[in-house]
């Protein structure tokens, strides 16, 4: 389960030492992600997204030797414990990044931060770590977890809808998804369900959800449990009566499995492939090209991640040195694929969200397509009790 | 709470103890038959829903691609009872349980780097894929009606095999007297080759009749692996009927369970902690269940032999 890639040759390196007079440090990564089970789906894309970055920059971040070695946590929270000392004792990375979970970063936090190290999660971005356990330490090229939540809330309010039943696994992220919702959400809260993480049969909630006759469903499901519940809410009597509205639930990682089920699902998102800039279009069109699938939001996040690290690293003139490099990402020192992209003092991002419907291509493949924009360089709610100055 | 809720949710956990008891009815011949532990028999339903779905894909027809699903699943399990199973036929259960934990890593990984992780869609024909309305707002899902009538049908059909054919008794026979029936001049190993690959072909029908609610995943038969364990230990090790008996109580315990804990619970805490303590209640119940009838009877309720 762990694979070493070291990139760029070693005897290049070496030459590249003795003719650049070289400050240039080697950089060591740790990339974590959820590469077994039914969720590496996920972490696949955020590792391939990393990957790419680093490819498209001739292996080498910040024009320097670099070893990137991956882990996968299993979304297990003890193995990624296990897995992060690792990392930090044995490899003595400097930065951590990847992480497809919240209850996976939630357990490796402690022992990467406290290391003194760099941690930069690629998506989990749990309301714990955006709120009083903030550190400068950390930085997330994704989104703090309630926000996208925020954004369907407020498209929930705008079409009119009254009633919501929520369903989300039992676990930080779902609480978060809640959370989120709950607290933009203007209408009234008919029944908040939880179910098992890897549940698939949702007859037993849907059934209840039809005796509750709500306006509409509120679900945050990621990966296969989304495609179990979309495809099953399609097979139900509540298509036509009871709309379904979701957040990270429906996106190119579960598309495949859902197919036409999919189209006239609505979610929220701060990225997908049709986002318009010079960046976004080289990353999606070398993504399907190497990996022959559209990417996702989660190997955007990725593939930022790594052009973060590049740019902080040409920043800091080649300088591993935690405090350097923390000082050069504040300034946020590379362009998103995703467009405007602000650093807040929690360490997320402050960005836009946009309405996201599902369009079908003309080669049958399933993407999602940004529309119209629904919160305009958002900041996340739990940031104001963070006590960290603005970066 | 209101009646239709509960016809539904009765109908829902029928449905689900109705898969378990595809999955099961395998597991426990092998176990009862053979003494075998087979820890792969979830592998089997994860290949069957991927057989399908290939198979589907491939000839564009629905109906054609579940019958030769369940032939292809068949064929696989006829090739690993002769490649593996039946030189554990005599080891002792820690080497069969080791070997056949095996087999699902590696059917697993296989999977994986054969499909990707990611789910497949067995998409059902529009015809199936829709609700049949009972009254109002009374309505089920028509796939989810066919997979209990369908599990009823193999139940029958798993009767008449069990109690009106040689076939049948030899297996009834075997389950309880294997050296009497060995001595008596029957191929026992062929006998083991007969009911280990019908076996597999149930394990996979179920997977494929699953794959259009829940997905076609690699992992997808950990799960359900677990569950027939419980069904088999409720039910009677090596009884067909307790098999039938146990996935529908498992089913109907689970379902009801998962529908009604949360609401039982708000009854005496707080909507809050309700909230969570009754999902955590009913993933527990089924063992719970489990637990209860050990105490009472040891053996399952419907010991071999009964």
């Amino acid at each position: 389960m762990r694979a070493k890639y070291l990139l760029g040759t070693s005897c290049v390196s070496i030459l590249a030492f003795a003719v650049g007079g070289a400050k240039a440090d080697p950089i060591k990564i740790g990339l974590m992600a959820t590469l077994s089970g039914p969720a590496s789906v996920l972490g696949t894309q955020v590792r391939n997204g990393f990957m790419l970055g680093v490819k498209e920059l001739g292996g080498k971040l910040g024009g320097q030797p670099t070893t990137i070695t991956t882990v996968d946590d299993e979304f297990k929270p003890d193995v990624a414990v296990a897995r992060v000392k690792d990392l930090l004792q044995r490899d003595h990375v400097d930065i951590v990044t990847g992480i497809v979970f919240s209850n996976i970063l939630m357990a490796v936090e402690k022992p990467v931060l406290s290391a003194g190290k760099l941690l930069i999660s690629a998506n989990a971005g749990p309301s714990p770590l955006a709120g009083a356990a903030c550190s400068p330490l950390y930085f997330s090229t994704s989104f703090q977890n309630d926000t996208v939540h925020m954004a369907m809330a407020d498209y929930a309010n705008a079409q009119g809808i009254k009633n919501v039943v929520l369903i989300n696994p039992n676990y930080q992220a779902g609480k978060d998804a809640a959370a989120g919702f709950k607290h933009d959400f203007k209408g009234k809260i008919v029944d908040e369900i939880y179910t098992p993480i890897g549940q698939m049969d949702f007859s037993a909630e849907l059934a209840k959800v039809a005796s509750e006759k709500p306006d509409a469903i509120y679900t945050f499901m990621p990966g296969g449990m989304g495609v179990a519940l979309v495809k099953q809410y399609h097979q139900s009597a509540l298509v036509g009566k009871v709309k379904l509205l979701s957040g990270d639930t429906v996106d190119e990682t579960s598309l495949p499995g859902i197919q036409d089920a999919a189209l006239g699902t609505i979610s929220a998102s701060h990225w997908a492939p049709n986002m318009d800039n010079p960046e976004n279009k080289v990353f999606v069109a070398d993504y399907e090209k190497t990996y022959g699938a559209p990417p996702s939001f989660y190997a955007a996040q990725g593939y930022d991640a790594a052009k973060l690290i590049d740019g902080a690293l040409r920043k800091t003139g080649g300088k591993v040195d935690t405090e350097a490099l923390r000082k050069a990402m504040d300034s946020v020192p590379f362009k998103s694929v995703r467009g405007a992209f602000k650093f807040n003092n929690n360490g997320f991002p402050i960005e836009n969200f946009y309405q996201v419907s599902i369009v079908k291509r003309a080669d049958g493949k399933f993407v999602t397509h940004a529309g119209a924009k629904v919160m305009s360089m958002a900041k996340d709610i739990y940031s104001v009790a963070c006590k960290l100055p603005p970066r | 709470m209101s009646l239709t809720l509960l016809a539904v949710q009765i109908l829902n956990g029928l449905e689900l103890g109705f898969i378990l008891f595809l999955v099961a009815s395998g597991l426990t011949l092998v176990f009862g038959v053979m003494d075998f532990i087979n820890l792969a028999h979830g592998v089997q339903y994860m290949l069957g829903a991927y057989f399908a779905a290939t198979l589907i894909a491939w000839s564009g027809s629905f109906w054609l691609g579940l019958v030769l699903g369940a032939a292809t699943s068949l064929l696989m399990g006829l090739v690993l009872e002769w490649a593996v199973f039946r030189h554990l036929a005599r080891a002792g259960h820690l080497e069969q349980v080791l070997a056949t934990f095996a087999l699902i890593l590696i059917f697993t990984d296989l999977v994986s780097m054969i499909f990707g992780a990611g789910s497949l869609s067995i998409n059902l024909p529009p015809v199936l894929a829709q609700s049949v309305t009972f009254s109002s707002d009374f309505s089920y899902p028509l796939w989810r009606l066919i997979i209990i009538a369908a599990g009823l049908g193999v139940a029958l059909l798993l009767w008449v095999l069990i109690a009106r054919t040689r076939l049948g008794m030899l297996v009834r026979a075997g389950s309880t007297h294997p050296q009497t029936v060995q001595a008596l001049g029957v191929d026992i190993d062929r006998l083991f080759l007969v009911v280990f690959a019908f076996g597999a072909m149930l394990a996979g029908f179920a997977g494929t009749m699953a794959g259009p609610l829940t997905g076609v995943e690699p992992t997808m038969g950990d799960s359900v692996l677990i569950l027939a364990f419980v069904v088999i230990v409720v039910g009677g090790v090596g009884s067909v009927r307790g098999a039938l008996i146990g996935a529908l109580l498992i089913g109907l315990v689970d379902t009801l369970g998962r529908a009604f804990a949360t609401d039982i619970m708000s009854q005496f805490l707080s909507r809050s902690s309700a909230a969570s303590a009754g999902p955590a209640l009913a993933s527990m119940l089924i063992y719970v269940l489990m637990a209860l009838v050990l105490a009472v009877r040891p053996s399952g309720l419907f010991a071999s032999g009964d």
